[in-house]
């Protein structure tokens, strides 16, 4: 117990001290808010962060570029493609490499899958952060497949470490395509049936409207993007904005919200799962022929059968797999529309084997600045649900 | 009272206490065969048959765990807190008519343990009286998030007992009977009270979910912000009490709203069907039980499809809605019966 003074009415308060985490069951990932209460209202917020910091930016200097892959899966585990390709693009912009188009389309559907996973994590858990915990269970089902899709091109599920520093690792296999035209059938109602169940409900919308809100202006100024940002009425999309990996050829809405408050999170992440959905089905429409990774031998693993019959494919593979690839000198910045936002990825290589200095722009550290403002005067269930509704995530925000 | 009937209310003592804890132990089972087939799983499956003696194995489990008492709560106050909440709920199975009576050489044994002519003030008695489990409890585990819960189990109880008292009075209005017998009684012949009644039940259903602390209202609890809320701290079987007292609750909630708004153990042209005195009792307590599992299934179906409230809107719900509301039905209530006669 703390005894503070109550200026405007001058009176002495007994505030609680409420220590909300580090291992607290609505806080998604290890974090820790020191909340001074006035019974359920949150006086002031003091959050720290830095419980999974695991020095991402660090061991990028010391590891050759394709190793850096593996590390950006474990940024936003939501949307691990996205960082992935992020990165590869990154690369790609140091080392001045042309990707096919057939690559690049692969990559749009893949980065879109993705969002919408990250999309559906979101907006299922602020549902159950309010209480509805079925909802929740349907639309995993539909993160499930698309899971499955990336186990069939890639392998892996969650830490997918999908494509390769100038392209795919491989075409797309049968099942894949499968796999996508049955998600593209099967996600709309689905979806659907989500949206009735949860959108409208009156305790659900009672709940979220004008919990955490926060001011177009206020969210600019603290550097807010993606979602969080459209949420507040500002139409910032990187796709749009600074198109790549071959976004200008589709076509698709910015959903964009009014109030800033965890309900417009909510109601930008569901249009954005929809939008996300036509272009993936846009890019199978219009796939083009062709190579689905770029001539890049340094950077891309050549065919075994190369490898054992030919000198040079020898040479480069002993090199990538050893990590001494000679990148040139150079200072880029790439950033992709992530998850939850702009990530971006700031690279200065001085020729080295390694990256000189690497600097992931995470959009939740910048979100989690702006939370014990977003909290401050509202109750304690609206700050969880708050939380959720920003998409903040531990391994993102530590790095 | 006779020897007989003496040695039958203990023997009906103990059936009644064995029927409620049977009933919220296979409830757990319920609760989690329901969820898993709303939410497209398949629910406990590995013990027994269809997952059955899953209780029986959650109740050992619980038995045999670890008993954890936190060094810095008040000992005795955090074992009072479960024994009391457990308590309270069995007190309340007493007073309700399971059936109508059976008779045997010349005697009538009713099937309710005691028809006191006030059964309806001593079940609210009692209700009210359980709310101070829930608040030792958390008070004395010493936790801030305990506490919380505790402070908004207490609340929303006592806000709640307000309205449903009241919805409630309407129905004492138009029986004018406080004992639940001659309510259920009069159900006999002709349409139950909900037809009458319908916002007093309304009103009173709400309160149920409130008064149990179950979804949209489960707020003393809710995972998501207060950890385990009032029960944070609790483990083995003393966390085991809690759980299985809300059960036990809604058991009892569920057979309240059976007896005074759906005719209790009555069903429709029961009288037609030509039964003996004894079968009919079957029947009727089985209808009666088959009405109870209705309730229930609406309390279940209820915490798997809607969110819960906030604090402040729980409150709001309560004193701003559900109280003027309840007074407007007994205001109604009242003009109608000065206007058109009592009813029945």
């Amino acid at each position: 117990m703390s005894t503070n003074v109550d200026i405007q009415n001058n009176i002495e308060k007994d505030y609680t001290t409420l220590n909300l985490g580090p291992t607290h069951p609505a806080t998604h990932g290890i974090f820790q808010n020191i909340l001074t209460m006035d019974g359920e209202i949150i006086v002031k917020a003091v959050p720290t962060i830095g419980y999974i910091h695991r020095a991402f930016e660090k061991l990028a200097e010391h590891r050759p570029y394709n190793q850096i892959t593996p590390i950006t899966d474990r940024l936003n585990y939501c949307s691990s493609p996205i960082n992935n390709m992020g990165w590869h693009m990154t690369v790609e912009k140091l080392i001045n490499c042309e990707v096919p188009k057939r690559a690049e389309y692969l990559r749009v559907i893949i980065m879109e899958l993705a969002r919408i996973a990250d999309h559906i994590v979101c907006d299922t858990v602020i549902a159950v952060d309010t209480g509805a915990m079925t909802g929740f269970l349907y639309l995993f089902q539909a993160r499930e497949k698309i899971y499955e899709i990336y186990e069939a091109i890639c392998g892996a599920r969650l830490t997918t470490n999908i494509g390769r520093i100038g392209g795919m690792e491989r075409d797309f296999p049968e099942i894949a395509w499968k796999r996508i035209q049955a998600f593209i059938d099967e996600f709309p109602a689905m979806l659907t049936e989500f949206d009735k169940l949860v959108t409208r409900n009156r305790i659900f919308m009672d709940r979220t409207v004008n919990c955490g809100p926060i001011s177009a202006e206020r969210a600019l100024e603290y550097g807010f993007t993606g979602p969080n940002l459209r949420a507040a009425g500002v139409d910032y999309d990187v796709r749009v904005m600074n198109p790549y990996s071959s976004y200008q050829d589709f076509d698709f809405k910015i959903p964009v919200g009014t109030q800033g408050d965890t309900f417009d999170r909510y109601m930008v992440r569901m249009q954005e799962m929809w939008e996300s959905l036509s272009i993936i089905k846009q890019a199978m429409e219009k796939m083009p022929k062709g190579e689905f990774h770029a001539d890049v031998p340094e950077f891309y693993l050549p065919e075994k059968q190369d490898v054992y019959s030919k000198m040079e494919a020898l040479i480069y593979h002993f090199k990538i797999v050893m990590g001494e690839t000679e990148v040139p000198k150079g200072e880029v910045y790439h950033a992709v529309e992530g998850g939850n936002g702009e990530l971006g990825f700031y690279l200065i290589s001085d020729g080295g084997r390694t990256p000189f200095r690497l600097h992931f722009r995470r959009p939740c550290y910048i979100y989690y600045q702006a939370y014990s403002e977003m909290i401050e005067g509202g109750m304690l269930s609206d700050a969880i649900l708050t939380m959720s509704s920003m998409n903040v995530i531990a391994g993102e925000l530590d790095a | 009272m006779t020897d007989s009937m003496l040695i039958y209310k203990i023997i009906l003592c103990v059936i009644v206490f064995a029927v409620s804890l049977g009933a919220a132990a296979y409830m757990t089972w319920g609760e989690r065969k329901l969820a898993a087939w709303l939410q497209d799983r398949v629910g406990p499956n590995r013990a027994g048959p269809l997952g059955l003696l899953q209780p029986i194995a959650d109740g050992i489990k619980m038995i045999f765990k670890e008993e954890m008492i936190p060094t810095h709560s008040n000992r005795w106050l955090f074992i009072l807190g479960p024994c009391f909440f457990m308590l309270c709920a069995c007190m309340t199975g007493v007073v309700i008519p399971w059936g109508a009576g059976w008779e045997a050489g010349g005697t009538i044994f009713p099937m309710q343990v005691t028809d006191i002519n006030i059964g309806l003030l001593y079940l609210l008695g009692v209700v009210s009286i359980g709310v101070y489990g829930v608040m030792i409890g958390g008070w004395a585990s010493n936790n801030k998030y305990s506490l919380l819960g505790a402070l908004r189990a207490s609340s929303q109880m006592i806000s709640y007992e307000v309205a449903m008292g009241l919805a409630l009075i309407a129905l004492v209005m138009m029986t004018g009977t406080l004992s639940l017998k001659e309510i259920v009684g009069q159900q006999d012949q002709g349409l139950a009270f909900v037809v009458y009644q319908p916002l007093g039940f309304i009103i009173f259903i709400i309160c149920a979910f409130a008064e149990t602390n179950r979804a949209p209202f489960d707020l003393p609890e809710c995972e998501s912000e207060l950890v385990g809320g009032y029960h944070t701290e609790y483990s083995s079987m003393k966390l085991g009490f809690f759980l299985f007292a809300e059960y036990i609750n809604m058991f009892i909630s569920s057979a309240i709203m059976a007896s005074l708004y759906f005719g209790g153990y009555n069903f429709p042209f029961q009288h037609e069907l030509g039964l003996d005195g004894n079968v009919l009792t079957i029947v009727q307590t089985a209808v009666f039980f088959g009405k109870i599992f209705i309730f229930i299934f609406v309390f279940m179906w209820v915490r798997w499809t809607l969110p819960r409230f906030r604090y402040d809107q729980l409150m709001n719900l309560g004193w701003k809605v559900l109280l003027p509301l309840a007074i407007a039905n007994i205001i109604i209530t009242g003009f109608v019966m000065l206007f058109m006669g009592k009813l029945g």
